[in-house]
């Protein structure tokens, strides 16, 4: 049963029983006790804010829209949202030039990729780390993603998009902005994939940063234009959109609606992760796949808490498993404690790291050989936390897939 | 013994008229003694809307009354500001209402110097999202929302700062009547278990619907009318504005916000004084609140009832009216020298919360003339503590620093914090930190847990004592020194939490119910109360 069916109270929060237990799972209560945590940020504060809007309280900030208070409420409050819209209604209008800096992933992933080498180098030299930590407050012992020098739009549109015609199956991907300015391999592998198992792979008609970074840094407004023109985007391609980052998937299926008032009800079914997409593909028979022989990796899967919140990561475990040399690890269910843009932020790098501590040490302790997850935030965390890299579950099969095997197998 | 306990002035009732009166004649430099039967604001006072009435509902059929609450309104803004919260209020007209009362309301509330603006059914809309869309006429006039609890306790407070005794849990068994003439009373203390002799020049009836059995102690008839009225909380603020339906009084028409929560109320049925001391709302009641609640504002639908209540009006008979509506709401005050041929004794009641400052002036003054004091009033002009100063809530700051300057006022500067122990959180739904329950436990004449509640708010939010009682209990424990007493005390609690949810008792708070017997059952362990429980929850 649905609870929220029979409740019209905005967002649930009067079905909250106070047994706390949201609490309990809340990544930043466990480290952090200056955080009232999700019951008292959440239900508990929006009683006293809708008396008297005083009662907002700075410490909101500390939330890291993990959600996982969301996933342990017996009672389907939704608490994270509860505190998002707080923060988005009541919170400081004024944005500080940081936030917008580390919001606006389109921007500047626009602006450094056209001198990535320079940003790449700059961004890991000591003397500038310590000029944003003091005067953008970017914590100066943060490692910073590597910026691409060529996007990945710009590889598709010239190696692979003339050949997407010629797939009997087409689908859209929505790269997102990791993909587009950091990190174009994980595209490229998806593309190589698909293609593969017989799907041709088109970019959505100007897609926009999901804008989950602009949400919780203030910048609703920005963020909600970025979500009206990517449905209308999604809307126009009329097929199933791919995604690569748990994260925009969830922001684009579930905060769109949620904390935007964009109504996404007529293709939220749609947008999918593509380890789901391909998984079911698989389980249904409606594709196959022929593994290399020689592909063997001791393999640790860390949930996202964006994975967790959507129910997902048995998609991702069970399309991993299907590789015949791969040994799976599965971490605990826990947040790695970068939550987007937040662990960059001076004032929680220390709340972001205790949080990831217990996480950090479990991998180090797998004797893995690398650690998969759905999300680049994690990827980064996990990277410059522990001595493991980390890739996605779509790179994974890229690598272990047997293409021309694969390839006539779906013809 | 009698020099000991000679008073000039025994106020009975400890209600906001008992208070306010305690509070007038302390101030008036008269040697004051309170008595209260159990706690403060234990009856009518503890038991209505909380509605900073402007007058305007009783303008077309009783002005005078409507007259007296503007007034008294316009002070109360000023000299209770910690206890009033100037929302206004909207008179709306639904479809099914005649329109053409509308006029007729206006005409009358102008006439009693009420305020009145008659707005667009749209801009109402705007002004108060929650309200019924489908309204035909809204008028707006300066309605408010008053905290009772606080109200009485912060008069309490000043009678106790001038000089006055306040002794609550001590209920008057008899008076003392020499030579046709009242000099005093014998008290029961619920606390101690003894009977104390307390004697004054003259003994103020303030007890409200109890009023009724005091006087008879005395031997004189006041006819009291007891008519119940019920009303529901619902679990937080649905609307801003107190919302009313601009007709004829009738049953639960009148929403009005709270704190953190709102009610909607009431009923009125007339009820034998032997029912008076354990009010229980029916299902009956319950159905009729929500019905018509939704028709002020149709999100009381969905929204979330935390407890079902009822008090008991203390009107002075007058006819035999079956619903107690045509009654005035006016303020009696009775002079039973002249009356009755008793000396030393006065009753003042009737009236309604908005007028109990105007009821204690008036008793006072009737006192005052007794003894010969010439002093003049000065309750409608000096603030009631808590609202001399600043009591204006900062955005900065910790939520329950916030809330305890939203409850106490300026007094919230006195409350310990800025410890580990002081600023960790009693009761979570409404912010009640450690400090202020040690707070109301040394200075607010705190006995039980459910005085607590009344001077705190400690357990009226969501979870209803679910996860607070228990720990304020502990802090009881501390500054009584006896566990046992807490343990029955904590019991008590719950129990009477239970009867607030109990006509209600369905979805979430039957969950929350539940969720509360696994503590206090399960993890506390209170399981010699389960039979207890088991008799009432049926």
């Amino acid at each position: 049963m649905k609870k929220e069916q029979y409740s019209i109270s905005k967002d649930n929060f009067e079905q909250c029983l106070k047994c706390t237990v949201c609490t309990v799972y809340c990544p930043v209560s466990s480290v952090n006790p200056l955080y009232p945590g999700p019951k008292q940020a959440g239900p508990d504060g929006e009683r006293l804010r809708l008396k008297d809007k005083a009662f907002f309280d700075e410490t909101l900030k500390m939330c890291l829209n993990c959600k996982r208070c969301e996933v342990a409420c017996p009672s389907g409050v939704k608490i994270g949202d509860i505190i998002q819209r707080a923060r988005m209604n009541y919170g400081p209008k004024k944005v500080k030039f940081r936030d917008m800096m580390l919001a606006n992933t389109d921007f500047v992933g626009t602006m450094a990729n056209l001198v990535a080498p320079v940003v790449n180098f700059t961004l890991g030299m000591k003397p500038v780390k310590m000029v944003m930590d003091k005067v953008m407050a970017i914590d100066h012992r943060r490692t910073f993603p590597k910026y691409s020098g060529i996007k990945f739009e710009t590889w598709y549109k010239r190696n692979a998009a003339a050949a997407q015609g010629q797939y009997k199956n087409q689908v859209s991907y929505f790269h997102g902005c990791y993909v587009n300015y950091n990190f174009p391999k994980l595209g490229q592998d998806l593309v190589k994939v698909m293609n593969a198992l017989g799907y041709g792979v088109n970019l959505l008609d100007k897609e926009k940063c999901c804008g989950v970074a602009l949400m919780s840094n203030g910048l609703t407004a920005q963020a909600a234009k970025h979500a009206e023109q990517n449905m209308t985007a999604i809307r126009k391609s009329g097929m199933p959109v791919l995604t690569t980052s748990s994260t925009c998937t969830f922001t684009m299926r579930d905060e769109y609606p949620h904390l935007l008032n964009v109504d996404n009800a007529d293709i939220r079914d749609n947008i999918t992760l593509a380890t789901r997409f391909i998984y079911r593909l698989i389980e249904d028979g409606k594709a196959r796949i022929a593994f290399r022989k020689d592909y063997k990796a001791r393999i640790a899967y860390q949930t996202a808490c964006h994975m967790e919140k959507m129910g997902w990561k048995i998609y991702s475990i069970s399309m991993l498993k299907m590789i015949p040399g791969v040994e799976l690890v599965e971490l605990d269910s826990t947040c790695c404690g970068i939550g987007g843009t937040y662990g960059f932020k001076k004032e929680n790098y220390e709340t972001s790291q205790k949080i990831g501590a217990p996480l950090f040490k479990q991998i180090e302790d797998s004797g893995v050989d690398f650690v998969a997850t759905d999300c680049e935030t994690c990827k980064w965390q996990i990277e410059m936390s522990t001595s493991k890299t980390v890739q996605n579950p779509i790179s994974v099969l890229a690598d272990a897939i047997d293409i021309e095997e694969t390839i006539k197998l779906n013809k | 013994m009698k020099g000991i306990n000679q008073y000039d002035v025994i106020v009975i009732g400890g209600g906001a008229t008992g208070a306010g009166t305690a509070r007038d004649c302390a101030k008036r430099g008269l040697k004051t003694l309170l008595l209260e039967r159990f706690d403060f604001t234990n009856g009518a006072t503890g038991r209505n809307h909380g509605l900073l009435h402007s007058g305007a509902r009783y303008a077309v059929t009783d002005g005078e009354s409507a007259r007296e609450c503007i007034e008294e309104n316009m002070l109360l803004r000023k000299i209770a500001s910690h206890c009033v919260e100037e929302t206004d209020g909207l008179f709306i007209t639904l479809p099914e209402d005649d329109i053409a009362y509308q006029s007729e309301f206006v005409e009358a509330c102008t006439a009693a110097g009420i305020k009145t603006e008659i707005i667009d059914p749209q801009d109402a809309k705007v002004l108060e999202p929650s309200v019924n869309p489908a309204l035909i006429g809204a008028v707006r006039v300066p309605d408010g929302a008053v905290d009772p609890f606080r109200l009485t306790v912060a008069n309490a407070v000043d009678a106790r700062l001038h000089g006055a005794e306040l002794l609550t849990y001590h209920e008057v068994t008899g008076l003392i009547i020499e030579n046709g003439i009242v000099v005093g009373v014998e008290a029961f203390s619920h606390k101690t278990k003894e009977t104390h002799r307390y004697y004054a020049y003259v003994t103020i009836n303030a007890a409200g619907i109890w009023g009724h059995n005091v006087a008879s102690k005395a031997g004189v008839t006041v006819n009291m009318f007891p008519a119940k009225g019920s009303l529901l909380v619902f679990g937080h603020r649905v609307n801003n504005m107190v919302i009313n339906r601009c007709r004829k009084p009738a049953n639960a028409d009148i929403l009005v916000p709270g704190d953190t929560i709102c009610v909607i109320g009431t009923t009125s049925t007339r009820v034998p004084f032997e029912e008076v001391d354990d009010m229980r709302v029916t299902r009956e009641e319950v159905d009729e609140l929500m019905r018509e609640g939704e028709m002020l504002a149709p999100a009381l639908a969905t929204t979330r009832i935390l407890r079902a209540y009822a008090g008991v009006r203390p009107l002075v008979a007058a006819d035999n009216d079956p619903s107690g509506r045509s009654i005035s709401r006016g303020i009696v005050c009775l002079d039973h020298e002249k009356r009755d041929g008793l000396g030393g004794f006065i009753t003042i009641t009737g009236g309604k919360l908005m007028t109990y400052r105007l009821m204690a002036e008036w008793a006072t003054d009737l006192a005052c003339r007794k003894l010969g004091n010439t002093a003049e009033c000065r309750t409608a002009i000096d603030c009631l503590p808590g609202s001399d100063g600043n009591t204006e809530i900062s955005n900065e700051g910790k939520t329950a620093v916030k809330a305890a300057k939203y409850r106490h006022g300026s007094f919230a500067d006195k409350i310990p914090a800025g410890d580990r122990i002081a600023d960790s959180l009693v009761c979570e739904c409404e912010s009640v930190t450690a400090g202020e329950i040690n707070y109301a436990i040394d200075h607010l004449n705190v006995n039980k847990l459910v005085n607590l509640r009344r001077r705190t708010r400690m357990g009226m939010g969501t979870c209803q004592g679910g996860l607070c009682a228990c720990r304020a209990a502990g802090l009881m424990v501390k500054a009584h020194n006896c566990a046992e007493k807490a343990k029955t005390d904590m019991a008590d609690f719950i129990q009477e939490r239970w009867k607030g949810m109990n006509p209600i008792a369905w979805g979430d708070t039957m969950n929350e119910a539940q969720f509360m017997s696994w503590i206090y059952e399960g993890v506390c362990g209170l399981n010699t109360d389960v039979n207890h429980k088991t008799k009432d929850m049926q």
